[in-house]
């Protein structure tokens, strides 16, 4: 394989199955690969961990329901027992940008979420999503979000734009947080991996700011994705009880 | 000045924005270590919200990166 010297060159989409329908590209790329993976782990741990559930749990079982108990416990304490309907979408949520994560962190791998399209459409359907709750629970008395109580009415003219700018900017903040994040972070790697490939005999110092640095991109990664999960939790908070 | 030029020196600019993700995370665990040296006891309570802290005050310096990106290989 060729070394890409280059540290962006690792987010390019390649495709590995061309398949165009009409004006559509629709080829099964390396970000759908890896997608894919992500998709059958998930359901592999979930299904065969809790196949023969024993009272004492394997390993597999445990880390089963620890997901599961820390996800229902997040939605639980953040949003209240009214949140547990939603509770399967913020664990398919938080399970798919946790193995994203990191997944993209092997060698040779691909990061999906180190695209803006794909964080922007998670966060583009928990805040549609959000939003939709939040008017089907109160009807247009939702619109009271963004006027807070105990305002002098002449802060209002001021206060309702802020709150406004600050309730519809929370779909960028979500998807960039978690782009920028990934995108930093590998392109870090890249950068003292190609110093390692230039420098000959002094590699091993680059190489050993990149073991560093990969120790802090695995805390990163499951960071990110339960920023992602609880953020989303806060905003469904905010649409469900709406103080 | 030629646009590559002008380029460099604007995602150089936007690093800037990385000073406050510094001073951010340095304030978020001097926090988290008082509070724990107080009180040992409230770990559990209290690191939850330290890693979240983090977690969004890394963000808002990673979103100035974002822009010096957004400068160097959109336009």
């Amino acid at each position: 394989m060729a070394i890409e010297l280059h540290p962006l060159q690792q987010f390019t989409i390649e495709r590995i199955l061309p398949l165009h329908v009409g004006r559509l590209d629709l080829s099964y790329t390396n970000s759908a690969l890896l997608m894919t993976i992500v998709v059958l782990l998930i359901t592999a741990l979930t299904v065969f961990g809790t196949r023969r559930a024993a009272l004492v749990p394997g390993r597999l079982q445990s880390f089963a329901e620890m997901s599961y108990e820390f996800v229902a416990d997040m939605v639980e304490s953040n949003v209240g027992p009214e949140g547990m309907p939603y509770f399967p979408f913020i664990f398919s949520l938080f399970m798919f940008i946790l193995f994203a994560n990191l997944l993209g962190l092997i060698p040779y791998s691909f990061t999906v979420t180190s695209h803006i399209i794909v964080t922007f459409a998670m966060a583009a359907v928990v805040f549609i999503g959000v939003t939709m709750i939040g008017f089907a629970r109160h009807g247009l008395h939702f619109l009271r979000l963004f006027v807070p109580e105990g305002v002098p009415k002449v802060l209002l003219v001021l206060l309702v734009p802020i709150e406004l700018l600050s309730y519809f900017i929370r779909p960028f903040t979500l998807s960039i947080r978690l782009f920028a994040n990934m995108l930093a972070g590998h392109t870090m790697l890249g950068i003292f991996a190609g110093f390692a490939a230039i420098v000959g005999i002094f590699a091993i110092f680059p190489v050993a700011v990149d073991v560093l640095l990969l120790a802090l991109e695995l805390l990163v990664a499951t960071l990110q994705a339960y920023v992602f999960a609880i953020l989303s939790c806060l905003y469904l908070n905010d649409a469900i009880h709406m103080h | 000045m030629d646009l590559a030029s002008a380029k460099m020196i604007g995602a150089g600019l936007a690093c800037i924005a990385l000073v406050g993700a510094g001073i951010g995370i340095g304030n978020v665990f001097a926090s988290l270590i008082s509070a724990l040296a107080r009180n040992p006891a409230a770990q559990g309570q209290v690191q939850p919200f330290a890693f979240l802290g983090f977690a969004l005050a890394e963000a808002t310096g990673l979103f100035g990166l974002a822009i010096a990106f957004l400068i160097l290989f959109v336009f």
